[in-house]
């Protein structure tokens, strides 16, 4: 995992349907830093995110990614980013084995195994049942799953702990903590209060 | 990245379409029973007059196969963008046009592929010549993956759009026609005796074409339609 990568932000601005979300955001994460975003619904948490994967273009000014633009990185970008979005990014007719290993090939492969990985998220003996028959929750922790199989430095949430009980919280939180300890990055959204006590948080309302 | 990791990439992301597709088996069926009911419907209405079936036959054939072809084009990408798998193929490392083309592929396997086998049966129905229907395989063979390379320009641009139909076929059947001519004509001139030649370069030129720019304007509309 390569270490001395920062993300930076500079000067972010993002305008929808003429309501000017947020602008002059300035934000900084560094390996081993978590970004909590904070706001109101509506006030562009995940049009935010977006931006941060490079979905979406910024209305006004730009994010690097070691020094470099990552709309100009593109693909070398996207390899250091995995990314779970309010969508699940899952087959609901595939298993959760083959949903993983299209995960796992569509980046840069780590070197958790997909069973490994499922076990992780306490989906060990649902292997080979249609996503479709998981619980909701069940299914998230699947979509979760998809960060430990590609070997991303930057993970970008987007409410990951929707639909989650106390303990799935726990286990994600704990995998959360997990990734900031090896230098990864986080960039979450959540209505919960997450509990990440041994990384740096930075926190940023967007309704301020 | 290295070139083995794209290419096991895109030979999953095609299984996947193809295991998603052996799950959904009433949709891949859909487009060629409307191939085949559309066909065979025009000797009940038109009558059965041998040589006038004859003449239109080629006609009625390719214009059925473009509408099937359409009729399936929304299931390229519609399903992957309402369950988010479409911004993780767009966030991947390797280039999306390669990861598109994966997908292409395993729409015309399932669409284009089907009306190909069973074309010479409803050229036999339609009373055309075997030459004619030798023809008429050759250029469903050429023509039938320009068509699902094509659509998947246009469903890549209206894949965001709640209601993306019809302005699919507007955006998409104007680029069939010149396919559609030059493919209905080639079967005629070959029923008639005379060399296809031309035809058949014309549009093997349309599928080199098409196999060269539409992944890179695909990939370039999806980016547009997620943006």
């Amino acid at each position: 995992m390569p270490a001395n990568t920062t993300l930076e932000a500079r000067d972010l601005e993002c305008i929808r349907d003429d309501r000017t979300l947020f602008s002059g955001l300035n934000f900084c994460i560094e390996p081993g830093q978590a970004l909590l975003l904070e706001g109101r619904n509506g006030s562009g948490k995940t049009s935010l995110l977006r931006i941060l994967c490079s979905i979406r273009l910024p209305d006004a000014g730009s994010i690097t990614w070691g020094g470099r633009d990552i709309n100009r990185l593109g693909a070398d970008y996207h390899e250091h980013i995995a990314y779970v979005g309010h969508r699940d990014g899952i087959k609901l007719d595939l298993t959760p084995l083959e949903n993983l290993a299209m995960a796992r090939a569509l980046g840069k492969p780590s070197e958790l195994s997909a069973d490994a990985a499922l076990d992780k998220v306490d989906l060990f003996g649902f292997e080979d049942v249609l996503t479709r028959n998981l619980s909701a929750g069940q299914q998230r922790r699947l979509a979760l799953a998809r960060l430990l199989v590609t070997d991303s430095v930057l993970w970008i949430l987007d409410e990951p702990f929707t639909s989650l009980d106390v303990h799935g919280i726990q286990v994600i939180e704990s995998l959360l903590e997990a990734h900031t300890a090896r230098g990864g990055m986080l960039a979450v959204t959540s209505h919960h209060a997450v509990n990440l006590n041994a990384t740096p948080v930075q926190r940023i309302n967007l309704s301020a | 990245m290295n070139s083995d990791s794209l290419t096991r990439a895109f030979a999953l992301l095609l299984k996947r379409d193809l295991t998603l597709a052996a799950r959904h088996r009433a949709e891949m069926i859909n487009p060629l029973l409307f191939f085949v009911l559309v066909t065979s419907l025009f000797p009940l209405g038109v009558g059965a007059n041998p040589n006038m079936l004859q003449a239109i036959g080629p006609g009625i054939i390719w214009v059925a196969a473009l509408l099937a072809a359409l009729l399936s084009l929304e299931g390229i990408f519609r399903s992957d963008f309402e369950d988010g798998t479409l911004e993780q193929l767009l966030l991947s490392s390797h280039p999306v046009s390669v990861l598109v083309l994966a997908k292409v592929l395993a729409h015309w396997l399932i669409t284009g592929l089907p009306l190909l086998l069973i074309s010479p049966l409803l050229g036999v129905l339609l009373g055309l010549p075997a030459e004619g229907i030798t023809t008429l395989l050759i250029t469903l063979l050429l023509g039938t993956p320009v068509l699902s390379l094509l659509g998947a320009v246009g469903v890549a641009l209206t894949v965001g759009l709640r209601k993306g139909g019809m302005i699919l076929s507007l955006l998409v059947l104007p680029l069939y026609v010149p396919l559609l001519i030059f493919a209905a004509s080639a079967v005629d001139t070959a029923a008639a005796g005379l060399p296809v030649t031309a035809h058949l370069s014309l549009i093997s030129a349309l599928l080199v074409l098409s196999l060269s720019l539409s992944p890179l304007a695909t990939a370039a509309a999806l980016r547009i339609s997620l943006g």
